[in-house]
């Protein structure tokens, strides 16, 4: 099972494979530009650690690469009962940090489960659905959610980690809908979901945080005090705007390293390349993440099997609603929801477990071919 | 939709949503970087930009001999930019800065000004509280560091009223186009020569525009304007005279007022009791204020030039030349003193009720007899005596710009019609011979007046600027044979056996001058008995040295009783001050440093 095949050089998704390094490479040249200091000459050290991370990540892709995707179907629910146990111990033994408890310490090592866990509930649904017969109805839907989707969610929520729990929904619906739902279950899901927004809406709001609230609140009113709540989507739209056609030039951009853009190498690592690259560069990386997405639905429709389709177009979706929600948020038209740019965001759990994910979507491709053995 | 299996159309589908939700992206991209590119791009400057006004050094002031009288000194400042404060840590500023929360939330919450303006919170910082500030600044992000110049007034309260001192726009003067150019925090001079002169002193100021981060800490100079000093000035003040002066007057309050008789300039001024400068060059507290306005002996107050008193014997000067110059006398009248006069049913005693027998004018001026200048006045009558008294100066603005100056009174026949509605008696003359009843001056004036004397009658405006260009007003156009004459007789005064100036006889120099004693109260009684309100007032004109005279000078304590006594030391002590050497000077003022 570990022997090289010809052919799984020949028919090695490249392009993917050439998008997700590229977008990679400028995001440590962002994290660089974002974290240097700029009145000293000493560099911060965070742009090696996201270097020595890509490596660990390009090990985890050959590592997935390595097995046929078949495999993940047949470990699912080992998997997803380990990833919930996971989460449950972040819960209780997890390290603090910015308000959240999400990272848990192994060692030297300390990693966010929840990165990891977003790929397994996907692989769990993917296997799931694979083997489901004719259209979801309501009480099956009712099932699937309560099993794989409730838990997670709440545990997520405590965490919290408000961003990878509406994206473990957002995913789920998607994947659903994608796999065929009874035209009576999507009206009542709408008609429901009208419904429930304002007692959902309430319950969500008290159950929140400060900082998620003023968020919320930022996004619906950012002018409103251009020091508080709103000004991070204000520093963002500021520069971002201010990068023009061409942008300022690499490590010319101000407003990152001099910590007018907070979070400036994590979640707003766009607004910082857009401020140093202008129009022409934001336009170029967007293209990318557009590349990535639509490879991945193509191999999602070339996938030799229903579980490899629904594993192709869960980990897309993945990537989509990251792409959409952040560089929404950086532009001030979402409201700010702390998730990072996949391969851009610095952050050695969520590089990882985005190259593994993409490791998965390759191996999909690659391995398309029926009569592969 | 029913279907079993997820159809490639389905997917085609998916991705068109996904191509729209990119236009979207792509679309907004556009409006930002693009349409309002511009608009952040300035806001981006404006974000990491910062321009800093850096103050001119002001301008030195030296006294005559090069010894400088003031120094530069930094004013340390706290300032917040509110856009970049976070007002949940004003308790902790507030503690920092030592300063109640209620006045810093107050100072914060200035309504009108942009965010990103840096605004005062507190002022006068000493070098430990800037220390201890700065070593925590970075808990608050906005909190800058800003220093103005201000002043360190080497001598203190010595020639305060002189040299002034500093202090903020007032409200009035910010919308004055004069100090335009002047940043709203800036000080500038608000009284003596620091606010005649400020255009002078206060020099350019400079700008520093600075790269700066989100926390507000500088990062690298962009641009720099370098301010340009303030244009330096030497006094006429010789302050070794001024110091030595005050020191004698010894918490009396007084004025005195020394001038060069050959140009008019000032080479002292001294209003007795002075205040301290340095009080305000840190920004003067309302209690410190309230203290300064309200003390009884009105230290603000230019006695020198603002406040006017009889001039007592010391008119008698005048007097002698009057008489002299009119030929109602000559040398060798003698008047017989009986110690006073009678007319009809008044009489008019003189200051020695024994009297001083058979005088001359020599022995008259000598020993202040008064009972021959009132047949002086007699025979001259109260319109000649105004006359010369206006030739000589009196009862006019001297011209000096330092404060806004009293005119004093000199009356006449008409002047007397005029303001009392009734006719000039005799008696009045007598009085006003002896320098009593109506006539009043400034020791200015009377400074004026002896500087003429000593000098050939010439009247010059009193300058404070050394090496200025000399302005005669007028001369007194008076016999030079008669000025002499008038000046020996003072030389007797100091230096003759029986003068009442005789405690100023000097062994450094020949001291000239006239004593004075103004009543205060029309009670002649010996001022020991008086509470002090009602003593006399004290004066002391001189001029030194006789033959050649190089200053001219008016001495007045207030209350101060007998002229000789009170304040004929004083001008002495600073005739002999101003005779030293300029290394001697420099050595005298030293010590006292």
């Amino acid at each position: 099972m570990f022997r090289i095949d010809r052919r799984l050089i020949q028919n090695f998704d490249w392009i993917t494979f050439a998008t997700i390094i590229c977008i990679a490479l400028i995001g440590i040249m962002s994290i660089f530009s974002a974290t240097r200091s700029p009145a000293e000459s000493v560099q911060s050290p965070l742009f090696m650690k996201q270097v020595i991370w890509l490596f660990i990540g390009l090990a985890g892709l050959a590592v997935v690469m390595s097995f046929d995707y078949i495999w993940l179907s047949r470990i699912s629910i080992p998997l997803f009962t380990m990833g919930v146990i996971l989460l449950v111990i972040v819960l209780f033994a997890g390290k603090t940090g910015m308000g959240a408890q999400r990272w848990l310490s192994l060692g030297p090592v300390v990693f966010q489960p929840s990165e990891f866990f977003k790929l397994i509930f996907i692989i769990m649904v993917a296997h799931y659905l694979a083997y489901l017969r004719g259209p979801i109805d309501m009480s099956m839907m009712l099932r699937l959610f309560f099993v794989f989707v409730f838990f997670p969610f709440i545990l997520l929520f405590k965490q919290p980690d408000l961003g990878t729990a509406v994206v473990i929904m957002v995913i789920f619906f998607s994947m659903l809908l994608s796999r065929g739902l009874h035209r009576r279950v999507i009206v009542l899901l709408v008609l429901l979901g009208i419904v429930s927004l304002p007692f959902v809406g309430n319950i969500m709001w008290t159950g929140l945080k400060d900082y998620q609230k003023n968020r919320l609140i930022a996004f619906l009113d950012p002018e409103a005090d251009p020091s508080g709540i709103g000004y991070h989507i204000n520093q963002s739209k500021v520069a971002i705007g201010s990068g023009e056609f061409l942008g300022k030039g690499f490590l010319k951009g101000t407003q990152g390293p001099f910590r007018f853009l907070p979070e400036r190498h994590t979640e707003f690592i766009f607004s910082v390349f857009a401020e140093e690259w202008g129009f022409v560069g934001s336009a170029f990386l967007m293209s990318l993440y557009l590349l990535l997405i639509m490879r991945g639905l193509d191999t999602a429709r070339k996938a030799k099997d229903e579980f490899g389709r629904m594993l192709a177009l869960g980990i897309t979706f993945m990537f989509c609603v990251y792409f959409f929600v952040n560089v929404g948020m950086t532009l001030g038209i979402m409201p700010v929801v702390g998730i990072p740019l996949p391969f851009m965001s610095y952050g050695g759990t969520a590089l990882l477990s985005n190259f593994i994910s993409a490791g998965v979507l390759i191996n999909i491709r690659t391995r398309r071919f029926t009569l592969f053995y | 939709m029913l279907t079993e299996k997820t159809h490639p159309e389905k997917i085609i589908l998916i991705s068109y949503i996904i191509v729209v939700g990119f236009l979207i992206l792509l679309m907004r991209l556009w409006q930002l970087q693009i349409l309002q590119g511009e608009e952040y791009r300035k806001i981006a400057e404006s974000n990491r930009l910062r321009i800093i006004g850096v103050p001119a050094p002001r301008g030195i002031i030296f006294d005559r001999n090069g010894i400088p009288l003031v120094k530069n000194a930094p004013y340390f400042c706290a300032s917040l930019i509110p856009g970049e404060f976070n007002a949940a840590s004003v308790p902790s500023l507030a503690r920092v800065l030592n300063m109640p929360e209620e006045e810093l939330a107050r100072k914060i919450q200035k309504k009108g000004l942009s965010p990103f303006s840096p605004v005062r919170v507190k002022e006068g910082l000493s070098f430990k509280e800037v220390s201890f500030i700065e070593a925590r600044r970075s808990d608050f992000p906005g909190l800058i560091m800003e220093i103005e110049v201000s002043r360190d007034y080497i001598y203190g309260g010595t020639g305060a009223h002189v040299v002034g001192y500093l202090g903020k726009l007032s409200p009035g003067q910010s919308k004055d186009p004069e100090f335009r150019d002047v940043p709203p925090e800036a000080f500038i001079g608000q009284w003596g020569i620091e606010k005649l002169y400020d255009k002078k002193l206060r020099g350019i100021a400079g700008q520093r525009m600075i790269e700066v981060d989100a926390l507000g800490r500088e990062l690298r100079l962009i641009k720099e304007n370098p301010p340009v000093k303030g244009e330096d000035l030497s006094l006429s003040i010789d302050i070794a005279l001024q110091n030595e002066a005050e020191k004698a007057f010894d918490g009396r309050t007084g004025a005195l007022v020394a001038l060069q008789p050959d140009t008019g300039e000032i080479l002292g001024l001294v209003s007795s009791p002075s205040f301290n400068p340095n009080m305000f060059a840190t920004g003067i507290s309302n209690a410190d204020w309230a203290s300064l306005s309200q003390d009884k002996k009105l230290p603000m107050l230019n006695r020198a030039v603002q406040s006017q008193y009889p001039p007592g014997s010391t008119f008698k000067i005048v007097m002698a030349i009057a008489a002299l110059e009119e030929g109602v006398l000559n040398d060798s009248t003698t008047v017989d003193c009986r110690g006073g006069i009678s007319y009809g049913k008044w009489s008019f005693g003189c200051w020695r009720k024994t009297g001083h027998n058979t005088v001359s004018l020599h022995r008259a001026l000598v020993e202040s007899c008064d009972v021959y200048f009132y047949e002086a006045g007699k025979r001259l009558g109260i319109d000649r005596i105004h006359d010369y008294a206006t030739r000589f100066g009196l009862g006019m603005e001297t011209g000096i710009q330092l404060a806004a100056e009293k005119k004093g009174l000199i009356p006449n026949s008409r002047w007397k019609m005029e303001a009392k509605k009734s006719p000039w008696y005799l008696g009045e003359t007598f009085v006003n011979s002896i320098g009593q009843g109506y006539v009043s001056t400034t020791p200015l004036q009377m400074a004026v007046m002896m500087s003429a004397v000593s000098s050939g009658g010439n009247i010059f405006k009193p300058l404070i600027l050394k090496d200025s260009k000399p302005e005669l007003i007028k001369n007194a156009g008076v016999k030079p044979g008669t000025l002499d004459i008038v000046k020996d007789y003072l030389r007797g005064v100091v230096n003759e056996p029986g003068g009442t100036g005789w405690i100023a006889k000097s062994a450094v120099t020949t001291i000239g001058g006239k004593t004075g004693t103004a009543q205060v109260v029309g009670i002649r009684r010996d001022s020991k008995f008086l509470a002090e309100q009602f003593r006399d007032h004290a004066w002391f004109v001189a001029f030194a040295p006789v033959e050649k005279p190089e200053i001219a000078m008016a001495v007045l304590v207030e209350h101060g009783g007998h002229g000789g006594s009170a304040a004929a030391p004083i001008a002495k002590k600073a005739i002999e001050a101003y005779m030293l050497s300029a290394e001697k000077k420099k050595e005298l003022l030293n010590v006292q440093n």
